[in-house]
């Protein structure tokens, strides 16, 4: 239904509205840069999440720090999935746009992101603004916007918020905001409290403005909005935090006790350190932002060498730029522990955007033999949790962990249950006993390839670390035998870890025609996928991997209970229909290429590259036609 | 509970009963070609070791790659023979996280002015407490003679057979540049007196001091400082209570300028000049701040950062 000419829809009074019920909603609020449209989504997110609802926050970023007003490149805010139960990754479709102007608006119309139906909410002061030049972009828009059957709501913020304060620029977002709140039934009292949080440190003029906005725009859609959205609460008893991924990393690097974040700027993965920088000296720790990429690996392993374990932060250039110094940590059995928030790639690629294809450079990527451990969060929950994990084994096994985050976690904003505390998560597993004369840095366990750490100071200790081949004693050392024997030792870390784990959960039946194989951040929209297409009949499940080196174990019993395998992935593969592709050089997905190498099972690859996370409506798609086909291409 | 938060205090030196006598810092057998500069420099720097009774253990030597970096090997301390050029960041890194430690760093001039140029300048501009020794030859060794920044004009070798393209770069002029630097000095290893009294000066600083030591390579560049050497009327000494005094030489280098090294713009006219070798403390400013010292933090046990966590997630509670 177009309905572009007319104002807002006015019902009167009487006229009860109509409710439309439904178990998720996916909204954006979208405004030029600096009008406050992700503080309006942030409150939205936050007060539903409290309300009891599962919520998925990603942010619509301008490509330009400041971009010029009214251009669709310009487009700033949020996106936010709400759902009646948990909501683990942003979805499909865009069911309703708040939009300031009318080309940002535009600017989500043409990436493709909205469905069909759309409800459409858009300031209408540009319909009749004194510059013909808006009128007619402003008309436009409208004709571009008439291919789809949006339904299309013009609403005079402008006209409104004037009522109320001179400078509407900087209101309405709380207008907006309470529209919102109306429309989806929010609870008042809660966004009061959540804008009081989030203008706690301005006067109180301030909260009062922005409040009074909030309830003008209530108010004006109780009159003139003729539907609600209903999403049913399913309120859970356990406390929740909320936050992104990045900063779960990084305060799960304080709650592992690490004490030294060294680090170069870098997008995405930069976000980590400004909160670190926010808190991290009040933990006792510092972020040092090195001179460049290389310089931050130093700095982390000459203090991992003087006796802490420290962590370094990068994303995809700065893990090129690394490489040499990852060499050497894991050739002097220096703990160290990496974040990778991948982006696209390669080269400077796509930095803002979401890519998982830093997964062979950072298993493969140091010349050299050079094993280490490389695991990857699946959620925003798990980026906390991830850092406990990679500091203990970083330290336990004396070997560099890499942790392979990406900016789809980095920029997810969603509930996940508060973590219990353990103060054990902060002890150093150095041991300090005395060094008896005669002790060696490198006195290998035979079995294990494990030996303990000697950090500087211990007296008796004294020895030179060197990234030359060397012997238990740490002496240069050129023979086969000690060359054959080093490596073993280190390469034999990894068999040991994996006995350690246990094999990866299946989500769905244990066996049956499809499993879908992924890693990271696609956890939420591959199981989304396989429960939609388990509830059309189809037998698939999934297996979704944390640690790609040393893989799970159980990996191969597991492949051959179903009659296709799939790695689904965010990173690029050659279509098998493309010309000149054939089997014998088609370029699969690097998981699938990790699979496949190690188990010798006919894995098939299913990758994309958009820029952006994977849809679950995409990933069922691909699914269907798999198990349609039988697995013949 | 936790040994992280005690880590420092358990590695606290105990009060030092022992005599360390110059043999106490021996490590490994010197492995360089006779004849090297880097022979003299050890010798000086074991020396040193003794006469400031720096306990072995507390005590690090972190290098790059090159002939020079081989030294770590050939002290009885902790040692660190990393990678080409990254010996400085790795220095800051053992210095941020444990200032108690005595923290050397050794480098020849293509690791340090060359691979490594970036970090010497931002090392100099952090001025954490280290002492930093440039051993310039003027040339790569171990991978047998190819021109580096610092190798004269003209020279002719493997990568640059037709002699040397450039004009050499200059670490003085170069160290005298950066902002925040607070020891500039240079030595030659063929006058041990006045290497030692340099390499003292240096340790004793408050900061990072650089110093650029003079050496010949016997098998590559035998002639590049062999005037010099020969001729002592060559060298000038810039004399300073401030910086070095060295009685013993003033036989032999009756060339000497009296120079307070916290006069900066005297410091770079000296450092340009190319009529003589000028050995020295070129600049020195105890006063420029020191970034482990700006950075410092006040340590918490885990209990404590476990209840300032819980404040955090209060913070982001839903």
């Amino acid at each position: 239904m177009i309905d572009a000419t007319a104002t807002a829809a006015s019902p009167s009074a009487s006229t009860p509205p109509s409710v439309l019920r439904v178990p998720e909603h996916t909204v954006e609020i979208v405004s030029d840069s600096g009008e406050g449209a992700q503080k309006c989504g942030q409150i939205f997110a936050a007060v539903s999440a409290k309300m009891g609802n599962g919520v998925w926050t990603v942010e619509i970023i301008p490509a330009e720090v400041q971009p010029p007003p009214r251009v669709p490149e310009g487009a700033s805010g949020n996106r936010v999935r709400v759902g009646s139960g948990p909501v683990t990754n942003w979805g499909d479709q865009t069911n309703l746009v708040v939009a300031f102007n009318e080309q940002v608006l535009l600017s989500r119309h043409r990436v493709g992101g909205l469905a069909e139906d759309a409800i459409l909410l858009i300031e209408e002061m540009w319909a009749t603004s004194d510059d013909p030049a808006v009128v007619a972009q402003w008309d436009a828009a409208m004709e571009e916007l008439s291919s789809k059957s949006y339904r299309i709501i013009r609403v005079p913020m402008q006209e409104q918020c004037l009522t109320l304060v001179d400078n509407p620029r900087k209101g309405k977002n709380m207008f907006a905001l309470g529209v919102l709140a109306r429309i989806y039934g929010r609870d008042m009292d809660r966004i009061r409290d959540q804008i009081g949080h989030a203008f706690r440190k301005k006067s109180e003029a301030v909260y009062t403005t922005n409040v009074s906005l909030l309830e003008l725009g209530y108010h004006w859609a109780e009159q003139h909005i003729d539907f609600r959205i209903d999403i049913p609460l399913e309120p859970m008893d356990t406390p929740l935090v909320v936050m992104n991924g990045n900063e779960a990393i990084g305060m799960g690097a304080v709650a592992a006790g690490f004490e030294i974040c060294a680090m170069y700027p870098i997008t995405p993965a930069t976000s980590v350190s400004h909160y670190l920088s926010e808190v991290f000296e009040r933990f006792g720790g510092i972020v040092h932002q090195s001179e460049d990429e290389i310089a931050a690996a130093g700095v982390a392993i000459g203090a991992s060498y003087a006796g802490k374990v420290a962590l370094t932060i990068t994303s995809g250039p700065g893990l090129a730029l690394k490489t040499e110094f990852l060499g050497l940590a894991i050739m002097t059995e220096t703990p160290l522990v990496l974040v990778d928030v991948q982006r696209g790639g390669p080269s400077t690629g796509l930095p803002t955007k979401v890519e998982q294809s830093d997964l062979l450079a950072a298993l493969y990527g140091q010349p050299g033999d050079a094993p280490h451990v490389v695991i990857a969060p699946a959620t925003i929950e798990e980026c906390f949790h991830v850092m406990v994990t990679a500091r203990r084994i970083a330290e336990t096994f004396r070997t560099v962990v890499m942790v392979l985050s990406d900016a789809n976690l980095a920029t997810g904003v969603s509930p996940f249950p508060r973590p219990t505390l353990d103060a054990r998560w902060q002890a150093a597993p150095i041991d300090l006993a005395p060094v008896a004369e005669g002790d060696k840095p490198y006195d290998w366990d035979l079995e294990t390839g494990l030996s303990r750490r000697i950090v500087p100071g211990q007296p008796a200790g004294m020895f030179t670390l060197t990234g030359l081949s060397h012997d238990e004693g740490s002496k240069v050392a050129y023979s086969s035998g000690i060359h054959q024997k080093s490596s073993a030792m280190r390469s034999r870390k990894l068999a040991v870890l994996q006995s350690l784990l246990a094999p990866p959960p299946v989500h769905g039946d244990e066996e049956g025609e499809l499993l879908v194989v992924g890693w990271g951040s696609t956890k939420g929209a591959i199981e989304e996928a396989v429960d939609r297409t388990r509830a059309e009949g189809l037998k698939v499940s999934s297996v979704h991997l944390r640690f790609l080196s040393p893989l799970e174990p159980g990996l191969k019993a597991i492949f051959a209970r179903f009659r296709q395998v799939v790695a689904v992935e965010i990173n690029y593969s050659d279509d098998p229909d493309d010309p000149f592709i054939n089997e014998e050089n088609r370029r699969r997905g690097q998981l699938a290429m990790l699979l496949r190498s190690a188990t010798l099972v006919d894995i098939d690859s299913w990758t994309r590259v958009p820029g952006e996370p994977l849809r679950p409506a995409s990933i069922a798609e691909t699914i269907r036609q798999r198990v349609h086909s039988g697995g013949a291409a | 509970m936790s040994l992280s938060c005690h880590l420092l205090h358990v590695l606290q030196p105990e009060e030092a009963d022992n005599q360390y006598e110059m043999t106490s810092y021996e490590g490994a057998q010197a492995r360089w070609c006779p004849g090297c500069g880097d022979h003299s420099v050890l010798t000086a720097v074991q020396k040193l070791l003794t006469a400031e009774q720096l306990i072995p253990e507390q005590t690090v030597f972190v290098s790059g790659i090159g002939c020079s970096s081989r030294f770590p090997h050939y002290l009885k301390t902790y040692g660190f023979h990393g990678i080409h050029g990254r010996a400085l960041p790795v220095s800051t890194g053992v210095k941020l996280h444990r200032p108690e430690l005595n923290v050397f760093t050794v480098m020849g001039d293509g690791d340090c002015t060359s691979i490594g140029a970036a970090h010497w300048i931002h090392a100099l501009r952090y001025n954490l407490d280290l002492t930093v020794l440039l051993l310039d030859n003027g040339i790569y060794g171990l991978t047998k003679k190819q021109t580096s920044p610092t190798t004269p004009q003209g020279l002719k070798t493997n990568t640059q057979p037709k002699g040397s393209f450039l004009p050499a770069l200059n670490p003085l002029a170069v160290s005298l540049g950066v902002t925040n630097a607070s020891f500039v000095a240079q030595t030659a290893e063929w006058a041990p007196a006045h290497l030692y009294a340099t390499l003292r000066a240096a340790y004793r600083h408050k900061g990072t001091s650089f110093v650029r030591i003079l050496q010949r390579c016997p098998v590559f560049t035998p002639e590049v400082f062999q005037a010099a050497v020969q001729d002592p009327a060559r060298i000038v000494l810039l004399v300073h209570d401030d910086g070095v005094v060295t009685p013993e030489l003033n036989r032999i280098y009756s060339s000497q300028i009296h120079h307070d090294p916290g006069d900066i713009a005297t410091a770079r006219r000296l450092a340009e000049a190319d009529d003589h070798i000028h050995l020295g403390v070129f600049f020195r400013d105890q006063s420029r701040p020191r970034y482990e010292e700006t950075r410092k933090v006040t340590p918490r046990s885990p209990n404590e950062r476990m209840s300032r966590l819980e404040e955090e997630f209060d913070r982001y509670a839903v």
